[in-house]
């Protein structure tokens, strides 16, 4: 249902699939703050969307709605034309959904090797007992997820740091070892929360141009926030802007750029 | 020079994940192995079996069960020395009820009842963390010592509240009880524990390990990428307390040969988590050298001072045997949280570099 050609839109000559997601008329309230005001968007295959808007708008937390960190209030996430029946995050995650966060969240006491093996976990399934006996099972998908994921650490050119502790890296290539371990898990949506924030010129290419790649060669939806217009310009096939918590912009980067509800709230607002 | 790991190239990721890519590493196993199965048991004194070789083992044993829960899923507990407790009982009821059994197999067994009983305590870790854990775990401890004192079933009501080993045979020899010699002991400790490290081992360099780290390390980033945290910590509550029982069915069975309940008081539950901090939190090797020290220093310390001609009555070797554990504790808890086996890691990291500095 979902490859029907019908489904298929076109974006500034890239066509891009058929909904992946939906939000429909979230509201989320943390106490007497609403985070979330009644937003509906959806995020189709394989497009890159981005989602903009000041600092507290509400940005992050819809992430965390779509992961299944926080449940709304009212409102409703379809997945693949149906409703999403309430899920733990981890259940999320094992839909295909993996993600990076706005404040670095990697295992600092393991190895960059072993963060992005955590990627595959849900891809392992080799009993105690194999475990245990290092034998059959888990010894076999110990090998095949290792490959898998040796791909992930040379396509993100991390291979010299593989062995070092995540804890002793500097904050650009922690960044980068994060997008590899939600790469390792193969994810059908990819969530990045500011992948480029506290980077500089040359990092945020770097970043900019992995994201593309993963979307190009993997064909990876990927939904991200990030602040800095002129790459999310560059990247995104579609844009949702956020204000104080409400959707006041969505559509294509230029559309959006010219819209003077979007202009208003950036000029009105500071961003960071 | 020792440690020259030039011209060894691995050349698959199954040669990166063998046990000892390094070869100095297997080198040096193999000759701890020799020593533990052959020489120890030829040389070693009655007085080295009873106060050095058999407690080291079962003490690194049961700092390594701790340390699969504390080191490496990240859960605090104070209650070791009820799970041994918990083992031990388990044993000696399975020993009394079923004379038939295989008194190995009984002791691998008991294991299996402490880990029930671990995984029940374990629930709160569901809810709460750290400093509020411990005291829940600490409950755990009163009430398991507890239970042992009242439930007079667990000692068969015998008069004393105490269990007491009986002889055991296996292959027409005794291997427990006081007609069993202290070789026996010894080999069927070192069996036991050579087998559990092996299985600890594995256990911890692979996915389950993985999960329990994820777990310790950042538990909500673990469950937005889809680690089951109820199942990543009952897991370790469970394996942990299995490997603490066994620890004290060993305790009980092949060393101590008989417990009151205040055996598996708070003191043994301290003793047990200092070996794992001092030894090293997250780190398997670490247990034995804690059991070492913290076994070995006491001995030293009466025995040291006469060999050189000083004399020192036996409580001021007690205070002085307080005072450098709890100064080492202060010391790892400041310096090196990660312990002797970080020690170890760091003088190896230099042989491997050795002659060239970086
Ligand atoms: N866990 C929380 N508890 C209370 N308030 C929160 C929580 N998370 C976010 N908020 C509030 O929700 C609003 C939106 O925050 P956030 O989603 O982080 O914004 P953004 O990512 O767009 O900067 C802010 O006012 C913030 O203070
Ligand atoms: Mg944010």
């Amino acid at each position: 249902m979902l490859d029907q050609p019908e489904n298929f839109v076109t974006i500034d000559g890239r066509t891009i699939g058929g909904q992946l997601m939906e939000m429909k008329n979230i509201t989320l309230k943390f106490g007497g703050v609403t985070a979330i005001k009644d937003i509906s968007f959806d995020i189709r295959e394989g497009e890159i969307r981005a989602i903009i808007g000041p600092n507290g708008a509400g940005k992050s937390s819809m992430l965390n709605v779509i992961s299944g960190f926080y449940i709304p209030q009212e409102g409703e996430v379809w997945y693949k034309g149906t409703p999403r029946p309430a899920m733990k995050p981890f259940e999320v995650a094992r839909l295909g959904v993996a993600r990076t966060f706005q404040n670095i969240a990697l295992f600092e006491g393991m190895t960059v090797l072993d963060n992005v093996m955590t990627g595959r976990l849900n891809h392992m399934s080799a009993g105690i007992a194999a475990q245990a006996l290092w034998w059959g099972r888990a010894r076999a998908e110990e090998i095949e997820n290792r490959e898998k994921v040796e791909r992930v650490i040379d396509f993100l050119e991390i291979q010299a740091i593989r062995k070092t502790p995540v804890g002793r890296l500097p904050y650009g290539l922690k960044k980068r070892v994060e997008l590899a371990r939600a790469l390792a898990a193969e994810p059908s949506l990819l969530l990045l929360d500011e992948p480029m924030a506290g980077m500089n010129v040359e990092e945020k290419e770097d970043m900019s141009r992995f994201i593309l790649d993963v979307n190009d060669e993997f064909g990876t939806t990927i939904a991200l926030i990030e602040h800095d217009m002129g790459v999310v310009m560059d990247l995104s096939d579609r844009v949702v802007v956020m204000d104080y918590g409400r959707k006041i912009g969505d559509g294509a980067p230029d559309e959006v750029r010219n819209d003077q509800t979007v202009i208003d709230a950036y000029l009105g607002v500071s961003h960071d | 020079m020792l440690y020259r790991t030039a011209g060894q190239f691995k050349t698959s990721y199954k040669a990166d994940q063998a046990l000892f890519p390094v070869r100095q590493d297997a080198v040096l196993l193999a000759i701890i192995l020799t020593f533990a199965w052959v020489i120890f048991p030829l040389t070693a004194s009655e007085f080295a079996f009873q106060t050095l070789l058999i407690p080291i083992m079962i003490y690194a044993l049961a700092a390594m069960g701790l340390n699969i829960l504390t080191g490496y899923a990240g859960q605090l507990s104070l209650g070791t020395a009820a799970f041994m407790g918990v083992g031990a009982y388990a044993c000696y009821k399975m020993i009394t009820l079923m004379p038939w059994l295989n008194p190995v197999v009984a002791i691998l067994l008991s294991g299996v009842f402490s880990a029930g009983i671990g995984v029940v305590f374990g629930i709160p870790s569901l809810r709460i963390k750290g400093f509020y854990l411990a005291i829940a775990t600490l409950a755990a401890q009163f009430f398991l010592v507890w239970l042992f004192e009242k439930w007079s079933w667990l000692y068969n009501d015998n008069a004393s509240g105490a269990i007491q080993v009986p002889n055991l045979e296996m292959f027409g020899t005794y291997i427990a009880g006081p007609q069993a010699a202290s070789v026996t002991e010894y080999y069927v400790v070192l069996f036991v524990v050579s087998l559990l490290t092996l299985l600890c081992i594995n256990l911890t360099r692979g996915t389950l390990g993985r999960t329990w780290k994820a777990t310790r390390d950042m538990d909500i980033a673990a469950e937005l990428i889809g680690i089951n945290l109820m199942k990543s910590k009952l897991t370790a509550f469970a394996i942990s307390s299995y490997i603490v029982g066994v620890a004290g069915a060993l305790y009980v069975f092949m060393w101590k040969g008989a417990a009151e309940p205040n055996v598996f008081d708070i003191p043994l539950s301290f003793q047990v988590l200092f070996i794992a901090i001092i030894g090293g939190l997250g780190s398997i090797l670490g247990n034995f050298l804690g059991a070492i020290l913290i076994v070995g220093l006491p001995v030293i310390l009466n025995l040291l001072p006469a060999a050189i001609g000083v004399q020192i009555d036996s409580a001021m070797v007690e205070h002085l045997n307080v005072m450098i554990i709890g100064s080492l504790i202060i010391f790892f808890l400041i310096v090196e949280p990660h312990g002797l086996a970080a020690l170890w890691r760091l003088i190896r990291e230099k042989l491997i570099i050795w002659p060239f500095p970086h």
